[in-house]
């Protein structure tokens, strides 16, 4: 891999990582633990908001993360062909001009 | 045939279950003795993954803790799967890149140093080992009460079998029996739980039993405000409510976040896998499997909690008291009968409570408290 495209492919990684662990926080620390009292003025059928959040909302969100993150991995994966066959320790690819500009 | 016999024809055949697939999965090789040659499927992996993580802890004593702690309980939940989060995005799918058997190793090349290496290799044992310890309090609370041993000869049974089948299998075999033991174990967790929903709020499904109406039986209205009302009538806290202060609830579930992101036991995992996408896989596939455990077992506490408030206020102590004979011989149950009462007298203030319930046996005993078995 260029220096180029590896340094663009961690730059993506690294823009996919840190957006999922905003929502992340905002969930669990935001809504789960900081704003709990607030949200526990709204109901959902038998549940207080605030605390369904913070006992199961906040774990379905958290499923649902990292499934995005799977998705988003592999599209970028794909966009940098980066080819995971068995056991290889460093996936090497070669980048194609081709696929590099579809991807822009 | 007696209880007692089937409890050891089901004991007896789940360990020789588990020996059996030590023996079959043999470890050839250092590769498949550490990781399993690589080669195990994200979906058994993220299932092998599930039953590591959960074990006993999360198992028999997490809805028991959540059942006493009320809202507070929230930091076991989301420290423990928010943690996961942690490890799936930021650990996984790297160390599962560098290729290695260990972290230590990870380490070691990382920085280029021998000492940073035994640093690791240190932290590594001594999480392990205090880990262990928990996980053997578990062991031997089922077995004391399944075998009707004391808790000691339960950890020793408990670890001689773990130790046959580890030495054997290797990795390999510790993952398929781990699949195995997902399945047990989810299976044991949840057909109680359904049976208890369906009880008590007539729904099959006990995240959504969970903020449902209770059954007529149990005097109709929201489990969780009934149980709230219940709650405060014997001078405990509000189940819905927070009792410890905010900063205590956040930087409690950010330490077990970041706790739960290292536990070397669930990091080698990610090195079974064939490769780096199906280690961000099944990184996926073990959240789902713990959730599932993970969202029933807040309902499992507030039904066991409101449970066990309404059975106490109807039944006389000694009434209540000749229904658990096998759980009181334990000393996990206690009963003290102060009062010739019809009703029994549970409560927040020592003088007068009669009835006290280890948070370890919650969840093993809740069935017996509901009458479902």
């Amino acid at each position: 891999m260029s220096d180029n495209s590896a340094q663009s492919y961690w730059k993506s990684n690294i823009r996919i990582v840190l957006s999922l662990l905003a929502v992340w926080f905002f969930i669990s620390f935001g809504c789960g633990i900081l704003l709990v009292d607030v949200l526990d003025n709204f109901r959902i059928g038998g549940f207080k908001l605030g605390f369904w959040i913070a006992q199961q909302g906040s774990i379905f969100v958290f499923v649902v993360l990292i499934f995005v993150y799977i998705h988003l991995m592999d599209k970028l994966d794909d966009r940098y062909n980066l080819e995971t066959s068995n056991n290889d320790q460093t996936p090497s690819p070669e980048i194609e001009t081709s696929s590099e500009e579809d991807a822009k | 045939m007696s209880v007692q016999i089937w409890t050891f024809i089901f004991v007896f055949l789940t360990f020789g279950l588990y020996v059996g697939i030590a023996i079959w999965s043999r470890a050839g090789s250092t590769s498949d003795f550490y990781v399993a040659g690589s080669g195990v499927p994200p979906l058994a992996n993220g299932m092998a993954t599930a039953a590591d993580w959960m074990s006993a802890a999360s198992f028999i004593s997490m809805a028991g803790l959540i059942s006493f702690l009320g809202r507070d309980g929230t930091f076991y939940l989301m420290g423990w799967t928010g943690g996961y989060v942690l490890l799936a995005l930021l650990l996984a799918p790297y160390l599962r890149k560098f290729g290695k058997f260990t972290v230590p190793d990870f380490i070691g090349d990382r920085y280029y140093s021998k000492t940073a290496r035994l640093i690791a290799v240190f932290c590594a044992i001594s999480i392990s080992f205090v880990y262990v310890c928990g996980q053997m309090q578990g062991a031997g609370i089922v077995f004391s009460r399944f075998l009707e041993v004391d808790i000691t000869t339960g950890v020793i049974i408990g670890m001689a079998i773990v130790f046959f089948y580890a030495v054997m299998g290797g990795m390999k075999g510790i993952t398929y029996t781990q699949v195995a033991q997902y399945c047990v174990l989810i299976f044991a967790f949840m057909v109680p739980a359904i049976f208890i929903s369906i009880l008590m709020t007539g729904i099959p499904i006990p995240q959504i039993g969970f903020g449902a109406q209770l059954t007529e039986a149990f005097g109709n209205g929201y489990l969780l405000d009934r149980l709230d009302g219940m709650s405060e009538e014997l001078g405990f806290a509000t189940y819905t409510e927070g009792q410890r202060s905010t900063q205590d609830v956040f930087f409690i579930t950010a330490a077990l976040m970041f706790g739960t992101a290292g536990l070397p036991h669930v990091i080698i995992r990610f090195f079974t896998v064939p490769n780096v996408r199906d280690a961000r896989r099944s990184a996926g596939y073990a959240l789902v499997f713990i959730a599932i455990l993970y969202t029933t077992a807040p309902a499992v506490a507030a039904f066991a909690r409101t449970n066990l408030i309404n059975t106490v206020k109807t039944s006389s102590i000694r009434q209540y008291r000749n229904g658990f004979p096998k759980w009181e011989s334990t000393n996990l149950i206690v009963f003290d009968e102060k009062m010739m009462m019809a009703a029994s007298n549970m409560s927040a203030n020592p003088e007068d409570n009669e009835l006290e319930v280890n948070r370890d046996i919650m969840v093993l005993a809740n069935p017996e408290i509901a009458g479902v078995s």
